[in-house]
């Protein structure tokens, strides 16, 4: 129990075997969706969701297209992918602003969801966005958590209004009336965490919606939650008619199924997500991403984005030219270090790869080997970095001792750049899908 | 046993057996589609897992050819039986003084809650407690800790934000030596675990402990939001790779969220069960009992 690869792979090997024989039968189908719905419940999508959700999919996949294409598997998936996103919402939802100023934000969830944190971090994204935020201070409950609020407010430099622990409705009415007063176009309210089942406190923020007339009513869920989601989602939606979703705590290991399972059960859309502790760990949403995610396929365009913030465009340019002719140098190779060092803790680039997983990389492990190889390839002359089949016995030897190494490690590190040469010269031929099968390989446990 | 009888009871077992083969024949036997759906989902929608929920009907269908099962009431004792083995199968810790509790997991399943609550717990045993504030990342959480101290009625220790955690918990230690205390409950930040330098920084203060408190029994406990679902098992897996977790404790339980993650992970990483969160009351912390979890997941 617990070996979970990515569905990509597991379809895979159900498909490999019939593909040498050209033919999918209905019995094929379905042990391909027994494995759709473990995958799925398994990413904590909610069990309903994923009974219709199966149904669906099989009806389209046992169509004759599937059944006659050369990689039924990848067909497969490729349903999975675009049912998920659809059910998802298609497109990327964005803030609603109220036509007559302030716009009301509310936020409401579970005790623990991330509320105040959230809080920090769409002050300061929308302070990004030109507008001028504050903040009301309407959990009365929890201990402390006005100075929570406080701080954090202090961090983004935005003002908290709080009235100590008196009403909370009275609290975020008067904070609506000094924006007013200030000059003050957005007013975020900080709710008490709270059961969805605990009916007084439900009628409070009832109240509250009723008093500030909110634009947005945003339930802040963990991307952690389970089958419950849905519950929780579902009362909310029903009790407050919310107006979208965010998901906090996405940069755990958690595919985060709930998102599935609140969109398909509350129709709102999903708006943002919290990725982090700082406050500028905010995300907008987007479906196909998280559809990448849930299935276990890496997050290829993130990490693309990533890549290119990492690596200017004319390097890029300069590399794809390169490739293009072939002639891809150590030099390359170097600058190729340089940009994934760029592109942060090598452990967050590595989860986004389809089929990894950040637990099992041991990030000192690859930076030592990089700073290895780097001083490795500076030691080389420009010649043999342009020129490596010139390296021989006598300059590895030369290579080693100057860069503090072995001729074992400079071994290495030629044979790796003569992989990568060998790799980018596929890509640039189209033939690069095959790639991330490669590096799936290696099997790991629950992600 | 005459033999008469002994021959009237084993004919009886194999009237039974036949009775039951033959009921199992021509319906399809207690586990029809329908009543095997029914229970799959009852296992599936409490978050035990896709793979958990496999095993478990797996053994229950050999429980119910076995024992030959005709009704579905005992089918459903049968499973109640299954689930409450799981959970009891690791045992509980037996305390002895001093006693150092330490609580870590994810960021916003309660920690902080959850040592006002022991504090108090402890407080009304008769032991004198201390809790160490070394969650100095969070904004504030050092003055949510200090109300439940206050509430609880026990001694605090606490640095600035931004402290090293280590150290407040050198200090806790220090105090706890000197005033002969028997508790220690130390709170630590939220952290998910694939950060790799905050589980470091849990190692560090696992270290703390056992050198200043070699005399003291430590228990590492995580604590699961029962909201949570698979991810919890990972939670406790890396966790328990960086401070040996003896424990949970699951919180929110008094949701609609049923915490049925915790089954899988006692089957798969032996860790107890040994306090559930059932309210935001500095009472509402109980020891686990298997059975009543059980009777919460199947409802009755």
């Amino acid at each position: 129990m617990g070996l979970f690869s990515s569905l990509a792979e597991k379809l895979g090997n159900v498909f490999s075997k019939i593909t040498s024989r050209g033919k999918l039968t209905e019995g094929d189908i379905k042990q391909a969706m027994r494995e759709i719905r473990i995958a799925l419940l398994e990413a904590d999508v909610n069990y309903a969701v994923v009974k219709d959700f199966v149904a669906r999919v099989s009806e389209k996949a046992v169509g004759e297209a599937v059944l006659k294409s050369l990689t039924p598997g990848q067909q497969v998936v490729k349903i999975v992918n675009e049912e998920l996103i659809e059910l998802m919402g298609s497109t990327n939802s964005k803030l609603e602003v109220s036509s007559k100023p302030p716009t009301v934000i509310m936020m409401c969830g579970l005790q623990g969801a991330g509320k105040t944190t959230f809080c920090g971090k769409l002050g300061s994204y929308l302070v990004k966005q030109g507008k001028k935020p504050m903040f009301a201070a309407c959990d009365v409950y929890r201990p402390a958590a006005i100075n929570q609020l406080q701080v954090v407010g202090k961090k983004v430099n935005l003002p908290v209004f709080e009235m100590g622990t008196g009403n909370p409705v009275k609290i975020a009415a008067k904070a609506v009336e000094e924006a007013v007063r200030l000059g003050y176009d957005t007013v975020i309210i900080d709710t008490a965490g709270r059961l969805h089942i605990n009916e007084q406190l439900m009628n409070e923020l009832k109240e509250i919606k009723q008093k500030t007339n909110p634009t947005e009513i945003l339930l802040t869920v963990d991307a952690m939650t389970g089958q419950d989601a849905v519950n929780v989602a579902k009362t909310f939606n029903d009790e407050l008619d919310i107006t979208g979703v965010i998901l906090t705590k996405l940069d755990g290991d958690t595919r985060g199924g709930a998102a599935l399972s609140i969109r398909s059960v509350t129709g709102k859309p999903i708006k943002f997500c919290g990725t982090g502790e700082k406050p500028t760990d905010i995300e907008p949403f987007y479906p196909d991403r998280m559809a990448s995610r849930i299935l276990g396929m890496g997050d290829v365009l993130t990490l693309i984005e990533k890549a290119q913030n990492a690596v200017s465009e004319e390097e890029m340019k300069k590399l794809e030219k390169r490739m293009r002719e072939n002639k891809f140098t150590l030099e390359d190779f170097l600058t190729q270090f340089k940009s994934l060092a760029k592109m942060g803790d090598i452990n967050e680039v590595v989860a986004m790869i389809p089929g990894m997983n950040k637990a099992n990389v041991d990030s000192k492990m690859i930076d030592e080997r990089i700073g290895k190889y780097k001083s490795i390839i500076l030691s080389m002359t420009p010649q043999e970095r342009n020129h490596p089949e010139i390296i021989k016995s006598s300059r590895r030897k030369r290579i080693a001792a100057g860069s503090g190494t072995t001729v074992q490690e400079v071994n290495a590190l030629l044979k790796q750049y003569e992989q990568t040469k060998e790799m980018m010269k596929a890509a640039s031929s189209g033939k690069m899908p095959m790639m991330p099968q490669k590096i799936i390989r290696q099997k790991r446990r629950f992600r | 046993m005459g033999l008469f009888s002994r021959i009237k009871e084993g004919l009886k077992k194999t009237k039974e057996a036949i009775a039951y083969k033959l009921n199992k024949l021509f319906t399809g036997g207690v586990l029809t589609d329908d009543f095997y759906d029914e229970l799959e989902e009852i296992l599936l929608t409490s978050d035990i897992g896709a793979e958990t929920t496999d095993t478990v009907m797996e053994r229950l269908k050999k429980e119910i050819d076995k024992n030959h099962v005709r009704d579905t009431a005992t089918v459903r004792t049968l499973l109640k039986n299954i689930l409450v083995e799981l959970l009891e199968e690791n045992e509980k810790p037996d305390y002895t003084y001093p006693l150092v509790i330490m609580l870590s997991g994810v960021n916003g399943v309660g920690k902080t809650t959850a040592i006002g609550k022991l504090a108090k717990k402890f407080k009304s045993m008769g032991k004198t407690v201390t809790i160490a504030a070394a969650d100095t990342f969070r904004a504030a959480a050092s003055d949510q800790l200090s109300v439940w101290a206050d509430r609880a009625g026990v001694r605090i220790i606490k640095h600035a934000e931004g402290a090293d955690p280590a150290a407040v918990v050198f200090d806790a230690a220090q105090s706890v030596k000197s005033k002969n205390g028997d508790v220690l409950l130390v709170d630590t930040a939220g952290r998910l675990h694939n950060k790799k330098n905050l589980m470091e920084e849990l190692k560090k203060i696992s270290r703390v402990v056992s050198r200043e408190l070699p005399d003291a029994m430590v228990m590492n406990y995580i604590v699961l939001d029962a909201t949570t679902g698979q991810n919890a098992i990972s939670q406790v897996e890396v966790f328990n790779e960086a401070i040996d977790i003896d424990g949970i404790v699951l919180t929110k339980l008094d949701g609609t969220a049923k915490g049925g993650v915790v089954l899988a992970i006692a089957g798969e990483l032996s860790v107890p069960v040994v306090y559930v969160g059932v309210g935001e009351g500095i009472d509402d912390l109980e020891d686990f009992d298997a059975k009543t979890f059980v009777n919460g997941i199947m409802e009755d």
